[in-house]
């Protein structure tokens, strides 16, 4: 999966997830500040995201609490599937 | 079926992978008429979708710290359903900090509200659905985790409520046992559902079981569901005051 691919699969959880437009899903939008996620919110984006990339192992607390912003979900996952 | 012509409440559905999800589903397949409560606005949407799958519209809301709102839960269900077969109690609560920090910093606040939410809900809501379970007797299921009686790092407070949970089930075992009302708790296994990624070193947790479980892999949540349906049906009626461990076998390893 390229990072294309990964952006698109991210924006299109997020749009579904948290009820936002496409436009508003940009790489520097915040979920709780801009998105307008609550904290459990925030832990159901974590479970769709290991479950719609099939990740196997699960995305660690310390990790997932530093997915606050799009750009750094999209980047986490760019690294954890290699490309 | 199994549980044709029976109908119970469920208590706990937080999204579809809720573990009183997976319950729900089993007694749905067994043919099993089913209502819901919700806790909040929040909630409703996805507990909404989840009964209208499973073939039910019976919702209600209930914040079981409120005495008042169980009491007026369990009149309103009367209205729709005069008897309850079964009351699955999925319902657990604490402050993210004291799943967080060591255990020794859990505050009164917080040691007070995980157990009225996640311990005492159950008494209440026994007492208040005894009425509806007298003639025909009932079973009562919830759910606990070996960390009530072992360490397991950052479960912390959560684990003594569930210590608390479990020696409830007993007290109220034997209190029921006598209107024919039977109450067991099942301690499942790990399993990734919303209320466990609340816990620090969960996902830790998960790694490790299936190295030790004589079945060498995590429970699958539909494992629990199938459970809890044994439990609320007849198949199980001469069971009570038990914890039935859902585990692939974790808790009986020393090492």
């Amino acid at each position: 999966m390229n990072r294309e691919e990964i952006e698109k699969k991210v924006k299109e959880i997020i749009v579904k997830k948290l009820g936002v437009t496409e436009a508003e899903v940009t790489p520097a939008a915040s979920y709780v500040e801009d998105l307008g996620a609550d904290s459990l919110d925030q832990v159901e984006l974590v479970m769709e995201f290991e479950d719609s990339f099939s990740l196997g192992e699960k995305i660690p607390e310390e990790e997932a609490a530093k997915l606050t912003t799009v750009g750094s979900t999209i980047e986490y996952l760019v690294n954890k599937l290699g490309k | 079926m199994l549980m044709q012509g029976k109908q119970g409440l469920i208590c706990g559905v937080a999204n579809k992978r809720s573990i009183a999800h997976a319950i729900a589903k089993s007694l749905h397949r067994e043919g099993a008429k089913l209502a819901f409560t919700y806790q909040g606005e929040r909630l409703k949407k996805n507990v909404e979708e989840i009964a209208s799958e499973l073939g039910s519209s019976l919702l209600y809301n209930c914040d079981v710290s409120k005495d008042e709102d169980i009491k007026k839960l369990f009149e309103d269900v009367k209205k729709d359903m005069p008897y309850l077969d079964f009351l699955v109690h999925a319902i657990a609560f604490a402050n993210k900090e004291d799943l967080e920090k060591n255990f020794h910093t859990t505050t009164r606040d917080g040691f007070k509200l995980a157990h009225d939410i996640s311990a005492y809900s159950l008494i209440g809501m026994a007492r208040e659905a005894m009425p509806l379970m007298q003639e025909k007797g009932g079973a009562i299921v919830t759910l606990t985790y070996y960390g009530s009686e072992k360490v397991v790092p950052g479960y912390n407070v959560m684990g003594v409520a569930k210590a608390s949970l479990e020696a409830s089930v007993r007290y109220l075992a034997a209190d029921l046992g006598a209107s024919n009302i039977r109450v067991n708790a099942i301690s499942a296994g790990p399993i990734n559902t919303l209320a466990a990624r609340g816990i620090s070193g969960f996902t830790k947790i998960l790694e490790i079981t299936p190295q030790k479980a004589p079945l060498r892999r995590n429970v699958e949540v539909d494992e629990v569901g199938d459970a809890g349906l044994f439990m609320c049906s007849p198949w199980s009626r001469g069971i009570t005051g038990e914890v039935l461990y859902v585990d692939c076998g974790y808790n009986i390893v020393g090492m």
